[in-house]
């Protein structure tokens, strides 16, 4: 598991834009919003914590196809299908390697660009905090995703559309946990929340996720 | 005799075809009369004749969800047992569902603009149907790209499984994020809550026959299925001879 982890971290840092994409997005995405709503921060202080969840969300969402596409294409898939290795184990590294990849960049990159939408500074741990929990969640959703829609010739947009209605829980309590952290409120509930939900996440969709790769590849 | 035997896709067939008409016809009458009926009840002192529409939607949403228990019920029989007339119910059942889904909202918000004075409210009942319809239209769209038929039925169903799973958790999770408008529930069987009779018969046989339209269209659609399979099996088989 742990030889399978540092060959898809290798592969991503040397193919390129591995780590870099994810954030350009992301900090795209953010330097656009003032454009679309005013530079005030008024407008942008209440939205803050909004637009950087979807801007991590969006950002895990693009790379999401590469986790299972290009093993899929050099036949390696196949090779893990049939390694002693149980194919959700495979799967939950793989995600891991995505979350490493794409989740780890955008949360150190997030209290950065929060400064740039105006998000005051009482709000920035239940930032981190929030986004540490929730993206391993977005990782391996989104690996249960690209494990569907693996074998398809168009199945970039359809695995949004699968994915995206999966991603709502998280989103809102996420999203809600910053927003409290902001006015000062107890974070304890959305916290627990969103710990539960990547939890039970983690431990469920490999098998999901596994069961799909196994429909693809025979 | 045991249910199972319905597995069998001749045996379906034949049953199906004989119970179909009976099954339409009741699914019109007690769709026609209670709406019929809905529609000459007095008006509400407070809502005006907009009560009416409750005769639509409440029917509608109710098989929305419903429609959706049952492909997830289709699925996992599809899993355990490999029944192929199981997947395909599940597979003719989306689209309706989907469909029952828009009446709902659609109906929700004609009544809402003369009551709450808007089209749509970011309220937790009807964000989680919107959810619902997401998840719907990942189904059916999951359904028409992949080709092969039984790969098609596998990914459904995990997807199927997956996906009430968070259609659950979305429903609660959304309760958490915004208070809604939406009144509580107006038929309850635990609470004993009630509406005035008036209402209540013809919403009872507006459900019921909004139950067996969803049968009927079932039984059609997943007939047509059958015979869609049984078309391409022949079709495979001339290409080989």
């Amino acid at each position: 598991m742990i030889a399978l982890l540092r060959r898809d971290l290798s592969l991503a840092v040397r193919a390129g834009g591995g780590f870099g994409l994810g954030v350009a997005f992301f900090l795209i995405l953010c330097a656009l919003v003032p454009f679309g709503v005013g530079p005030e921060t008024s407008a942008l202080q209440p939205i803050a914590a909004g637009i950087l969840w979807l801007g991590a969300l969006l950002a895990c969402l693009l790379s999401l196809d590469r986790i299972f596409a290009l093993d899929h294409e050099d036949g390696s898939l196949d090779l893990l299908a049939t390694s002693p290795l149980p194919l959700e184990g495979a799967v939950a590294v793989k995600a891991v390697a995505h979350w490493i990849t794409t989740g780890l960049p955008l949360i150190v990159a997030a209290p950065l660009f929060g400064i740039l939408l105006h998000l005051p500074g009482a709000a920035i741990p239940s930032l981190l905090v929030s986004l540490l929990l929730g993206t391993p969640a977005l990782s391996m959703l989104g690996a249960f995703g690209a494990a569907v829609t693996v074998g398809l010739r168009r199945g970039g947009l359809l695995l949004s559309l699968l994915v995206l209605p999966l991603y709502i829980p998280t989103l809102i309590f996420g999203t809600e946990m910053i927003r409290r952290g902001q006015d000062g409120g107890d974070t304890a509930t959305p916290l627990l929340f969103l710990a539960g939900i990547t939890a039970g996440v983690l431990a469920l969709v490999p098998f999901a996720a596994a069961a799909a790769l196994r429909v693809n590849l025979r | 005799m045991s249910i199972w035997e319905y597995a069998n896709p001749v045996k379906f067939m034949r049953t199906s075809g004989a119970v179909l008409p009976w099954v339409v016809a009741g699914a019109a009458v007690c769709t026609v009369t209670g709406l019929a009926w809905g529609f000459l009840t007095p008006e509400d002192y407070r809502q005006g004749s907009t009560v009416k529409i409750v005769f639509l939607h409440v029917p509608a949403a109710m098989m929305a969800i419903n429609v959706w228990v049952m492909m997830l019920v289709a699925s996992l029989i599809w899993l355990i047992r490999r029944h192929h007339v199981s997947a395909l119910a599940a597979k003719a059942a989306a689209p309706v569902g989907a469909v029952m889904t828009v009446i709902g909202l659609v109906t929700g918000a004609v009544w809402g603009q003369p009551m709450w004075g808007t089209w749509w409210e970011w309220d937790p009942r009807l964000t989680s149907f919107l959810i619902l319809l997401l998840f719907y239209l990942g189904y059916i769209a999951l359904w028409s790209a992949v080709e092969d038929p039984d790969s098609a039925a596998d990914l459904t169903s995990v997807l199927c499984l997956v996906g009430s799973v968070f259609a659950l958790l979305s429903r609660y999770a959304v309760l958490f994020w915004n208070q809604g408008l939406h009144q509580g529930a107006s038929l309850s069987v635990q609470s004993g809550e009630r509406m005035s009779a008036v209402y209540r018969y013809p919403l009872y046989l507006t459900m019921l026959g909004f139950g067996l339209l969803f049968l009927s269209l079932l039984l059609v659609r997943t007939r047509t299925e059958i015979r869609r399979r049984r078309l391409a099996a022949l079709q495979a088989r001339e290409m080989r001879a």
